[in-house]
């Protein structure tokens, strides 16, 4: 069991290696189920064998053993996690169950803000085009959401661009892209391993998005172009907006050619490429989604099976 | 204790600019720096007033006229477009309200501006 347990803690790591590549190779919307899915997943086993750890810490103590009437001493002889071990991580373990409550009630308060503004938008449309010189195009989640774009934006583009800009921002409305970004920023906060697999996830919900606008207008050069001049247009505007350093952080910065680039020349790059297309009988790309499910597979079974170990040796030990 | 004659020492920058932009909004018509300090009055430098207001003009809150030797500032006259743009400060300034947005383009280094632009060479405008 000893080494078993700490095995989920670090399943995150070959899930980070492959978060990139696979942003990158596979279709956008299946990369984003795969890679939000797996790293929720990964961080709920890796909270279990925290808590597994402290379990087997709790039922060395004197006190435990009288309550629950088993053996002090086959358990101490059975099971060799150390009462330090237990309350580091029982200390982890409080400390990522804080960061993931804070998480997901900031994202909440934040996502019910967003609906408060998209409702208090004017004009009965999904469209809001506000009067503002900066170039800015979002999309607001909402019952119903918005697509917000200022005219700023709108003088930068000509009308093929416009389609293209709102088939995207409308996609993200659609598909609820803001879901996947908060399972992945969810899954980062308890497992901070996890953090370069929310940075995929936050570009391959902008790939998706790409994707559908480019079925919408047909014509994926379209889409590359409106994304380019949206994006100089954005970056040479003299009040040019700020990134705040808390996302940037979030989502980190990469290294070396088009791989070392940003979002934007990547997301170009992709729509300027051929798109991926599955033959019938292979439908789904084999590899990747076994290799997902093999990390996840062995991840579970690790903490499974601590779990399971920690079980045998209480039962040896005249419990239950 | 600071009680130093900074720049927007005395209070936070935003509190001045939202005071400078009910005091324009109130006003029938554009100000000079000199006419906001003296209504302002508790005082601010002239530099500290010219400062907010340039400041506030480069993000959109103001649209500015020359009248004589100074120019004349005046609230951008829509409610709406003044509505988004506190919004987008609001969103800039909270990471996780900024995390449920879905923005059209990212932040565009000047390293993959270069990259964008030899991208955007090989396609055939049709602007």
């Amino acid at each position: 069991m000893h080494l078993l347990v700490y095995l989920p803690l670090l399943f995150p790591v070959p899930a980070v290696l492959a978060a990139r590549p696979l942003a990158e190779r596979l279709a956008p919307w299946l990369a984003t189920w795969l890679l939000a899915g797996c790293s929720l997943v990964l961080a709920a086993l890796s909270c279990a064998a925290l808590g597994v750890l402290v379990v087997a810490g709790l039922v060395r103590l004197p006190l435990a053993a009288w309550v629950g009437e088993w053996s002090l001493a086959t358990v101490r002889a059975g099971d060799s996690v150390s009462k330090t071990e237990a309350a580091v991580a029982g200390a982890l373990l409080v400390a990522v169950v804080v960061a993931g409550v804070r998480m997901l009630w900031r994202r909440i308060r934040a996502l019910a803000a967003a609906a408060l503004e998209a409702a208090c938008l004017p004009g009965p449309g999904q469209l809001v085009v506000v009067d503002d010189t900066v170039p800015d195009a979002y999309a607001l989640p909402g019952l119903p959401g918005r697509v917000v774009v200022s005219t700023g934006m709108l003088d930068a583009l000509d009308d093929a661009d416009r389609e293209a800009m709102l088939a995207h921002e409308r996609a993200h409305l659609a598909c609820h892209h803001y879901a996947f970004a908060a399972a992945a920023h969810l899954a980062a906060a308890c497992n901070p391993l996890l953090r370069p697999v929310a940075a995929a996830v936050a570009y391959t919900v902008e790939r998706w998005a790409d994707e559908r606008a480019a079925t919408a207008c047909g014509d994926r050069r379209q889409v590359a172009r409106a994304i380019g001049k949206a994006a100089l247009a954005t970056a040479h505007h003299p009040a040019r907006r700020r990134v705040p350093e808390a996302v940037l952080g979030l989502l980190g910065r990469r290294r070396s050619a088009l791989r070392g680039a940003g979002p934007v020349p990547r997301r170009v790059a992709a729509l300027l490429a051929e798109p991926h297309v599955y033959s019938p009988p292979l439908n789904y790309p084999v590899l990747p989604l076994a290799g997902a499910a093999a990390v996840v597979g062995a991840s579970a079974l690790c903490a499974f099976a601590a779990a399971h170990d920690l079980h045998v040796v209480l039962e040896l030990a005249g419990a239950g | 204790m600071n009680t130093g004659p900074a720049p927007g020492g005395r209070r936070p920058g935003g509190a001045l600019e939202a005071e400078v932009l009910a005091l324009l909004q109130v006003s029938r018509q554009a100000q000079t720096p000199g006419e906001v300090q003296r209504q302002l009055g508790d005082g601010l430098a002239y530099s500290t007033v010219v400062t907010v207001l340039s400041r506030m003009f480069d993000k959109g809150l103001l649209t500015r006229s020359k009248q004589g030797r100074a120019f004349a500032y005046a609230p951008v006259d829509d409610a709406h477009g003044l509505t988004a743009r506190r919004m987008r400060q609001v969103l800039e300034s909270d990471s996780d309200r900024a995390a449920v947005l879905s923005r059209f383009v990212q932040d565009l280094p000047a390293r993959d501006e270069q990259l964008l632009r030899q991208f955007l060479a090989g396609l055939p405008d049709e602007g």
